[in-house]
């Protein structure tokens, strides 16, 4: 690990001064990724602000629904009463995901902003587009090495099937974020221009020619929390994921469920999918056509089928193309309650 | 013979001392003084370095040297490979290539050490080699065993030669024939204790090691050698190892490297390696191909068996182990043929890992067993039994002790066999489909020379020593039940002294061989002293004149005459009486010529039900019994628990384990445990172990066979035939993932 200079703050305003002030500066969390990628020499920051401090922890009830501040721990999140009742898909996500150790660790803002797993961004002698971008030449505090993409053509199993570019085949790792775009959620975000809400699937980005930047934060932007919307989905929710171990492994697939329903009637749904693209995958033509039909496993396989359009293998992830559809239709049937 | 055991079972003498932090593991010592060295590792594996650049890491701060291939300290005896013939139980037999750490710019595998980074404190060495840049001239890289399949060569050796029993070609006549081809991975040990070693020349030609090494005095030997030193001047010390599965079976070459550095600073230094170079300095299982051919009559008796593998190794070291053995000794067959064949790549060198070979090849052979079973529409056991043998069809001659069949019954019964359906797929829940398998594993079950030294002193207190290293089976509690069953004294009054070689001279720890080995020389150091007291008690004036010598027991510090228990004296009392403060025997102790004539092994049945999501391919082991025949069991709860660790480390084997290399690079693309899956909690359901626990009246005084390997042989396998009972699908190529169970049934 190379040396750093470490700060700590104690109001979002500090942080967002202090980031803004020089290149190379990082917020550090949880820690429990940007560590990793420091260890690696993966990144390389001149200065991290410690964020630990800000009083940004809360979980609490609005007028239109939830708000979970962004330093809330994963765990703490994950076992919160309100969220278990009302948004259940958001806690059996969080508890898929990582391993105890370190989901107690983990906070909300810092799970949206974790990196991908794939192994070629994490070795600095493999080629990498997102570690050693093209174009811009790396950002400082970011490790170069080989340009290229690593994963295509290579090692790809993990690897993404949908809004993939020539530049870059990664997936987003996260769990959490599966529930939460599929929850619609929105969120907070604070910086020197002001304050901003983005929609959630707005919040991660595909890779395009630009596959070093996950998201749509701004320079200098703090995430502050994340809203969301009161729902009816609460009885029929179902966070499935497929790994290959039955704890502490990433996705293969992952599907988030919400139903909706009414006497075996879907009267609204959300879907989104985990380990098959850049960003948490929001299934859009599978709801519009679930939407007002039954339950059933007939309709939940032609929701599948649509949802799969486009989508695309690498060789060794091929088998993602049956894997999601197949696993699609197992979390409707288990939210559904028709398992 | 020892005497069956009369008091409850205990606890892990250590246990304590383990999870309280009072355990001390080799980097758990500090001395005064101590320089940390950290490793910079190749990134390429195939060819030269063109440049390397060490001046920043030279001017970074705490930095005392950065050794290279250009400035490494001479090591005086390498005229021999280091880390070669120099050690480990069975010679390596040499190639064309050699590497000889930090000796040249030529490099033969990802990660190979390139620069030695020292500092005066870890994280200062860290920082430091990451300022070490090099760069490579890269040669065409092998490194796919699939795709180099034809270069396989016949290692020297006893495993290189080819087995013939009967004719080759018999299966091919068979009325009912099989040809499958089984693929095992890359696995690499990954215990949760990294790699490394302390060394201290305590004066010019004496030196003190603290290592990870599984048995201390291979390690004293290779660096007299290496350094050229009367052993006797190397002190090593290895009391615990936070797991080993076989990485410490040898004196690896960084470790030399370590000494020559320490010996050069004048300082003591420490190295502790990172978990990613786990996967390429310190071996691991190689990755293997196996065809089996075998013919069966309509009847469900064997008629021929050709079992070929095929494993890589480095390019400038063969390393063999036993991938083929099994399927010579296992069945009543007629006609059996093996052949065994290594290509040599651009990997760092494999080692044993748990189970080693055998489990390799058990897979193999129990997956055909039961795709046999299954064409022949027999159940699996029954097919088994219809083949059984009571003598070694290899060397003809008897086994020392085979309670197989008892452990194919008692194992049916625990899992509900009578549940599982001979017909597969026809078992569902819900969503998931239910199955059950079973396979058999065995390993050689040795008797090695080993040396233990007893100390009884009259106050009742007794001190085992021996140098074996306890790499985590339960080796001190194993001697200390067969020193308190063979002189009495209270389990609480006995203390183990092990892991140094001050103390009398042991084997390595591997092989499942060290209570048979190690408790040999405890039973028959603690005999003597029996003898020695009964001599005390029974002479012309002794307490107990007049008595004879079998009639004595002796329990809880009393020597007393059985039939009469009045008779009877104290221990302390008796030394006492003949002014001896301590009784100390030592016992040098190998099996006699009788070992000869028999077939000695252990034999271990797994069964496992499994359940599979034909939707998601993922598949979960729900129940799994593995049954022992090793002999008398000596330390009941600690075989217990390596029978449950073997489980999990089978589940690991079974569907999660697989290190993965980007042959374009040559490198390991998931070296670290997040990546790399071990079993985890979650994946491993309640275990069940039995214990057949009959003594074996050949290989030892107590009757006891090893157990260490044959808790993983097999277990791969019953998991395996259980996927395709429960799937109908095959899976022959481990680990069994969802993604091939899924595609499959798609």
């Amino acid at each position: 690990m190379n040396p750093f200079q470490f700060t700590r703050v104690t109001t979002p305003k500090a942080a967002i001064t202090a980031i803004t002030k020089e290149n190379g500066t990082y917020f550090l969390a949880g820690g429990t990724n940007l560590i990793d990628l420091m260890k690696r020499e993966v990144i390389i920051p001149e200065r991290l602000v410690d964020i630990n401090k800000l009083p940004l922890a809360t979980i609490e009830k609005t007028a239109t629904g939830l708000r979970i501040g962004a330093m809330a721990k994963n765990s703490t999140v994950a076992d919160h009463e309100l969220v278990k009742k009302h948004f259940p898909l958001l806690s059996q996500a969080l508890n898929a995901g990582a391993s105890a150790q370190l989901r107690n660790m983990a906070t909300v803002g810092g799970n949206m902003m974790q990196r991908t797993r794939c192994p070629y961004f994490y070795d600095n002698s493999m080629p990498c587009n997102k570690r050693s971008p093209v174009q811009a030449g790396p950002d400082k505090g970011q490790a170069n090495g080989p340009t290229g993409c690593g994963a295509i053509g290579g090692i790809n199993r993990m690897h993404a099937i949908f809004g993939t570019s020539t530049k870059c085949i990664a997936v987003h790792p996260s769990d959490m974020c599966i529930a939460l775009v599929a929850l619609d959620a929105t969120v907070n975000v604070s910086g020197p221009k002001g304050d901003r809400q983005i929609p959630f699937s707005d919040f991660h980005r595909l890779p395009g020619d630009m596959p070093q930047k996950d998201n749509t934060l701004q320079p200098g932007e703090l995430i502050m929390s994340v809203d969301l919307p009161t729902n009816r989905f609460s009885d029929n929710s179902h966070y499935l994921k497929v790994r290959d171990r039955a704890s502490y492994a990433f996705a293969l697939i992952s599907v988030g469920v919400a139903i909706d329903m009414k006497r075996g009637t879907i009267q609204d749904v959300r879907l989104a999918m985990g380990g098959v693209a850049h960003k948490p995958w929001r299934l859009t033509a599978a709801e519009a056509f679930l939407k007002g039909k039954p339950a059933t496993e007939a309709n939940f396989k032609q929701a599948a089928a649509l949802a799969m359009q486009g989508a695309k293998g690498y060789g060794e992830n091929d088998f993602k193309l049956t894997l999601a559809p197949n696993s699609i239709v197992d979390a409707l049937k288990t939210a559904a309650k028709t398992a | 013979m020892m005497k069956d055991l009369t008091n409850p079972p205990i606890d892990r003498i250590d246990g304590r001392m383990k999870v309280t932090g009072g355990a001390q593991y080799f980097a758990d010592f500090d001395l005064p003084n101590t320089a940390y060295c950290v490793i910079v590792g190749s990134e390429i594996a195939r060819g030269s370095i063109a440049s390397l650049d060490t001046k920043k890491a030279l001017g970074a701060p705490g930095v005392l040297g950065v050794f290279t291939h250009q400035n490494m300290p001479p090591i005086p005896g390498w005229d021999a490979p280091v880390g070669g013939e120099a050690d480990g139980p069975a010679p390596k037999p040499k190639t064309e290539e050699t590497y000889r750490i930090l000796s040249s710019p030529k490099i033969l595998f990802d990660g190979q050490p390139i620069a030695i980074v020292v500092a005066d404190t870890f994280e200062r060495a860290t920082y430091a080699a990451s300022l070490v840049k090099a760069t490579y001239t890269k040669q065409p890289t092998r490194t796919d065993l699939h795709k180099h399949v034809s270069d396989g060569v016949a290692p020297k050796g006893a495993e290189g030669g080819n087995y013939l029993r009967g004719k080759a070609d018999a299966y091919q006549t068979a009325p009912v024939t099989l040809e499958a081809n089984y693929t095992i991975p890359v696995e690499v040990h990954n215990p949760m204790e990294l790699h490394g070693i302390l060394a201290h020349w305590t004066a010019a030609n004496t030196l003190m090691i603290y290592a990870k090494t599984q048995g201390v005095n291979a390690t004293q030997q290779a660096m007299a050698q290496a350094f050229k030193l009367d052993p006797k001047n190397i002190h090593v010390h290895t009391e615990f190892m936070g797991g080993g599965f076989g990485m410490g079976l040898r004196t690896w070459p960084q470790e030399t490297a370590v000494v020559a550095i320490a010996r050069k600073i004048n300082r003591p230094l420490k190295l502790v390696v990172s978990r990613s170079q786990m996967f390429t300095l310190v071996g691991h299982r190689p990755y293997t191909v196996q065809t089996i051919n075998m013919g069966a009559d309509r009847d469900g008796k064997l008629i021929g068996i050709a079992h070929a593998a095929t494993a890589e190794t480095a390019s400038y070291e063969d390393f063999t182990e036993a991938t083929v053995n099994m399927t010579k000794f296992m069945y009543a067959c007629p006609n059996v043929s093996t052949r065994y064949r290594l290509v040599r790549l651009d990997r760092s060198v494999p080692i044993w890992m748990r189970g080693p070979g055998e489990a390799t090849g058990a897979f193999a052979l129990e997956s055909a067993m039961d795709e046999m079973a299954h064409k022949l529409n027999l159940d699996p056991i029954e097919f088994r039994l219809r083949n059984y043998t009571e003598t070694d069809p290899e060397h003809n001659r008897p086994y020392s002790s085979k309670h197989l069949k008892e452990a194919y019954q008692r194992g049916a019964e625990a899992i509900g066999w009578k549940n599982r359906k001979n017909e597969p797929g026809s078992v569902r829940e819900g969503d998931w489909l239910i199955g059950y398998g079973m396979s058999t594993g065995t390993f050689n079950a040795f008797r090695w020379e080993a040396s233990a030294r007893i100390l009884l002193k009259a106050d009742g207190s007794l001190t085992i020593q021996s140098a074996v290293t306890d790499i985590g089976p339960g080796t001190g509690t194993a001697l200390t039940m067969i020193a308190h069953n063979v002189l009495g004294v209270p389990v609480d009054r006995i203390k183990v002294e092990y892991g140094d070689t001050s103390l009398p001279k042991a084997p390595t720890q591997g092989g499942s061989a060290i209570v048979s080995a190690v408790g040999s020389a405890v039973y028959d150091a603690c005999t003597a002293i029996k003898t020695e007291l009964a001599g005390l008690a029974l002479r012309a004036g002794g307490p107990l004149a007049g008595q004879q010598a079998d009639e004595l027991t002796l329990a809880d510090g009393v020597l007393s005459v059985e039939k009469e228990p009045k008779k009877k004296v104290a221990v302390s009392d008796l030394m006492q009486a003949n002014n001896l403060t301590v009784l100390d025997k030592t016992k040098d102790s190998k099996g006699g010529p009788e070992l000869g004539k028999y077939s000695m092994y252990s034999f271990s049945v797994h069964f496992v039900q499994v359940r599979v999501n034909p939707q998601t391919g993922v598949v979960r082991v729900t129940k799994a019994v593995s049954v022992a025949d090793s002999g008398r069991i000596v330390s009941p709860k600690t075989a217990a628990s390596q029978m449950i660790g073997g489980v999990a480390g089978g589940i690991g084997m079974a569907l999660t384990e697989e290190a993965i290399i980007d042959h374009r690079f040559g490198r390991f693309v998931n070296n670290n445990l997040a990546d790399y899956h071990v079993a985890v909690h979650a994946d491993v359901p309640a275990i069940e172990t039995i214990m057949i626990d009959k003594p074996d009246p050949i290989i030892n005084p107590m009757g006891a066979k090893g157990m260490g390997e044959i808790a993983l042989i097999g277990f791969a396998g019953a998991v395996a035939n259980a996927v395709f009972n429960a799937t109908g699908q095959r899976v022959r190529d481990l680990p069994i993932t969802p993604d091939k169970v899924m595609q499959k049934l798609a």
